[in-house]
């Protein structure tokens, strides 16, 4: 059942990852280029889910569509991970008002969600792709600090902490060369709840039109454009929508496929 | 005494947090390449015009001065003047209010009301086949995007079934037959997407009361489970759930201002909007501001419901 | 006709279908007092969840329990609560945390009443003060207005006891009632649960790790090893002609006062060693 779980996350993310390597190299149509006698046609041999408002095929859209959502994704979450996972770390080792200046900053972040972080950003720099993924990296990063601190703070509870420490290892080595390993699981688990965080975020600033703008294709985009014919053709406003939730549901069952996997207390859960 | 110490003490975090964010909302729109004056009168204005509007909205100032400027009048209810239209931000927030706070309202609501119950089936029937259904509908529904949600109501409920509006708003003073019939998809969508987050919480809150000795207890008793669980694990379940309560404050809230767009609702989503795309920097600024000084107000006050809820916060050890 | 009448119980948990409890038959007869011991993962507390039909969901019984006239494997779960609390009632190991946090202790004991005489609220809150004076409690009233929390554990144990006795239960079991408790309390609450048996003419299955506590409420004593019933007989019995090995170091360790001055204290592996199931 739980293996399960990880199972199904690695399939669903492997499609996407698919469509996003296979987009570089091939695509059934060009997905940019407008294509004015073909608009709205249905789904057909040629066109598998038809095409959209502009003549453009909504398959090829949808391939090209995955790299964005991955990249959003990658960065972002590194971005996340690497101002929080040390803030963490350093709160979870100092304690004291270190701990509490750098907990307390987090929470202000964490009052600022990233689609008004974004919005700020869009109306100083513009929308791009780019504010996007600060808006969303930044505000991502007290999620991954919370996480390295509570696991900052088990690791650092553990007897041969001590022991090291009573043997002469500095902090930093004790940083890392325990910590850090030890808390690298948590991380991993945390990164593939926060791509999908991220994916679902990206999707809602892109269909606002806080993201990528036209016409490069994003999921969230595409909504977008499907929202002018809901009336005439519906189903234009599924195979997006579809994309995002396959995408998001394998990170989330990834993430907790691997807390299963790597926490052995929770497996059996009576 | 250590009832107000701690009233006391999350009032100061509180404080903390306002200023934090206010500093950090207002370092953000510092960031402009060149400024406010500059975007105005657009590139090909003279270095004197720029200057002279530049000195007119005080950006020649300090930024210490002009962020204490700012965030006193937001102390005293001032969000700032629009550059493009001139009107106050308040004059434009205060309007549209009603619509977000109808929506974030019932969204709670709604999400609380759909979690619970599915939350305690989840746990109680964990090993049997409702449990893990219950579970998995979760796991899908917390994939879905919200909008998206709200573009598949209207196709199914307004495109097809025609029963509901497929977007738009009348204010509940003016129809209020009208009014319901415009917020029951958008509220329904909000509450379904948020209790899907919400119903994980609700299932662990209630395993871990069927663990607890006291539930063992009143079974012994003579409670059949699910009695047992409505008199003795709603309220132990509520003290856990005020928590996670705190933080969903903020999602539901982007929920609401994604939601708005879907179905074109006049509320301070829209505002945003419009503001962004006319890169109208002080209305975004003031209106952040407003949403985020809401949350952490919401926030604190979801906080202090523990003393309601739980006695031992309540009362001091007498014993 | 015995009370309680329990043939070849067995209960195996999980997946792997760990045994339990094994082959256990013992009975019980109205009004009579069942000591039950071993050590902790000796399947005392299965045994009794098994009595009252409170075993997790993973687990499996065969055997028979008949309780006052039920077979107790045969019960839906609307009768099998019907009896509990009514027929059979339980006092738990943790008097710290067997009570609700969030409900005052006076209405948890008037639920008792409530749900099996269907009592009213008034006449039912007399009668829980007066129980809680019953089993000992210096001051009912103000117990019953306080919430777990503000109680010491003693006092929760006693508010336990009174929930478990107040419907006049046919049996009552303990499962060691008093482990929890410092020494102290722990003798006085015996005592109370000794008179409030002997008042109601309760029978009693009482559990527990020590030989010493059980002799001070039971009769009659049953020894369990690892899910299995190693000896029984009366106390008396027991103290003076043990068999089993690991009965003679319990009896050796109950009685302290037999060692003499300087000498090291008895434990129970010096008579038996769980590893390999020897004696010594």
């Amino acid at each position: 059942m739980k293996k399960a779980q990880l199972v199904a996350g690695l399939v669903l993310v492997g499609l996407v990852v698919l469509a996003a390597v296979v987009s570089l190299f091939w695509t059934p149509f060009d997905p940019i280029r407008v294509v004015p006698g073909e608009r709205l046609a249905p789904p057909s041999l040629t066109h598998f889910l038809g095409t959209d408002g502009f003549g453009i095929d909504i398959f090829s859209r949808l391939l090209v569509g995955a790299r964005t959502t991955l990249a959003v994704g990658i960065i972002s979450v590194s971005l996340a991970a690497v101002f929080g996972v040390p803030l963490g770390m350093l709160a979870g080792q100092a304690g004291g008002w270190v701990d509490d200046v750098v907990m307390r900053t987090a929470d202000v972040v964490y009052a600022l969600p990233a689609l008004l972080l974004a919005m700020l950003l869009a109306s100083v720099f513009g929308a791009s792709t780019t504010t996007a993924m600060i808006a969303i990296g930044v505000a991502s990063i007290p999620a991954f600090a919370r996480v390295a601190r509570a696991g900052t703070l088990q690791v650092m509870a553990a007897d041969f902490i001590l022991a090291a420490r009573v043997s002469g290892t500095s902090r930093w080595g004790v940083a890392s060369r325990h910590v850090a390993p030890n808390i690298a699981p948590v991380i991993g688990v945390q990164a593939s709840v926060g791509f999908a965080m991220a994916i679902l975020a990206e999707a809602a600033l892109s269909y606002l039109g806080l993201g990528t703008p036209r016409p490069n294709p994003t999921w969230g985009n595409m909504l977008r454009d499907a929202q002018n014919y809901l009336f005439v053709a519906p189903l234009q406003a599924v195979w997006p929508g579809l994309a995002i939730a396959v995408a998001v549901l394998g990170f989330n069952l990834l993430g907790d496929g691997l807390r299963d996997y790597l926490d052995p207390r929770l497996r059996e859960v009576p | 005494m250590q009832l107000g110490l701690r009233i006391a003490k999350r009032l100061g975090v509180f404080s903390v947090s306002l200023l934090g964010a206010s500093l950090l909302i207002f370092a953000i729109t510092q960031a402009l390449p060149g400024d406010v004056a500059q975007v105005l009168l657009g590139t090909d204005a003279t270095p004197e015009a720029v200057a002279q509007l530049r000195a007119q909205l005080g950006l020649d100032r300090p930024w210490l001065v002009q962020y204490l400027d700012w965030i006193g009048g937001i102390l005293t209810g001032d969000f700032g003047v629009s550059h493009l239209s001139g009107d106050a931000v308040v004059s434009l927030l205060l309007p549209r209010l009603a619509v977000t706070m109808w929506l974030v309202g019932f969204a709670m609501f709604g999400s609380l009301l759909l979690a619970v119950p599915a939350g305690m089936i989840a746990a109680l029937k964990r090993r049997s086949w409702q449990g893990i259904l219950v579970s998995a509908s979760a796991q899908v529904g917390m994939a879905i995007p919200v909008f998206w949600g709200g573009i598949l109501a209207v196709v199914i409920f307004a495109v097809w079934l025609r029963w509901l509006p497929a977007n738009g708003y009348v204010p509940l003073t003016q129809n209020p037959a009208s009014w319901a019939a415009h917020l029951v998809l958008p509220v329904l969508t909000l509450s379904a997407v948020q209790a899907a987050v919400l119903i994980r919480y609700v299932r662990s809150a209630f395993v871990e009361v069927l663990n607890e000795d006291y539930y063992r207890t009143a079974r012994s008793i003579g409670w059949t489970p699910m009695r047992a669980l409505f008199r003795h694990g709603l309220r132990n379940v509520a003290i856990s759930l005020v928590t996670v309560l705190g933080l969903q404050v903020s999602s539901v809230l982007v929920g609401a201002i994604v939601i708005e767009s879907v179905f074109s609702l006049p509320g301070l989503g829209s505002l945003l909007m419009t503001a962004v795309a006319q890169r109208d920097l002080l209305v975004v600024q003031g209106t952040v501001m407003f949403l985020v000084l809401a949350v952490l107000a919401i926030s604190a006050l979801v906080d202090f419901s523990y003393l309601l809820i739980d006695p031992r916060q309540r009362t001091g050890r007498e014993a | 006709m015995s009370l309680l009448e329990v043939r070849d119980l067995t209960v195996r948990f999980g997946r792997h279908r760990t045994v339990a409890v094994d082959g256990v038959s013992f009975s019980l007869a109205a009004g009579g007092r069942l000591g039950l011991i071993g050590e902790s993962g000796s399947g005392k507390t299965v045994t009794a969840l098994a009595i009252l039909g409170l075993l997790p969901g993973n687990a499996d019984l065969s055997g028979e329990i008949d309780l006052a006239g039920h077979r107790i494997a045969t019960l839906s779960e609307q009768r099998l609560s019907r009896l509990r609390g009514d027929v059979v009632s339980m006092v738990f190991q943790e008097p710290m945390t067997a009570l609700d946090p969030t409900m005052r202790a006076g209405r948890q004991v008037a639920e008792v009443l409530r749900l099996h005489a269907g009592a009213e609220a008034g006449p039912a809150r007399d009668r829980v003060v007066a129980m809680l004076a019953e089993v000992g409690l210096a001051d009912p009233e103000r117990v019953a207005d306080s919430f777990p929390h503000q109680l010491s554990g003693g006092q929760r144990q006693r508010v336990i006891l009174a929930m478990a006795l107040i419907n006049a239960p046919e049996l009552v079991i303990c499962d060691e009632p008093t482990t929890a408790l410092d020494v102290t309390v722990q003798a006085t609450v015996l005592e109370k649960l000794d008179q409030v048996l002997d008042a109601s003419g309760a029978a009693c299955l009482f559990i527990s790790h020590d030989l010493a506590v059980v002799s001070q409420v039971c009769d009659q004593v049953m020894v369990m090893l690892d899910g299995r019933l190693v000896e029984s007989g009366s106390v008396a019995e027991l103290f003076t002609n043990p068999k089993h090995p690991y009965t003679k170091g319990l009896v050796a360790t109950a009685r302290l006062d037999a060692v003499e001055p300087g000498q090291r204290l008895p434990v129970v592996e010096d008579f038996y060693h769980p590893a390999t199931g020897e004696s010594r």
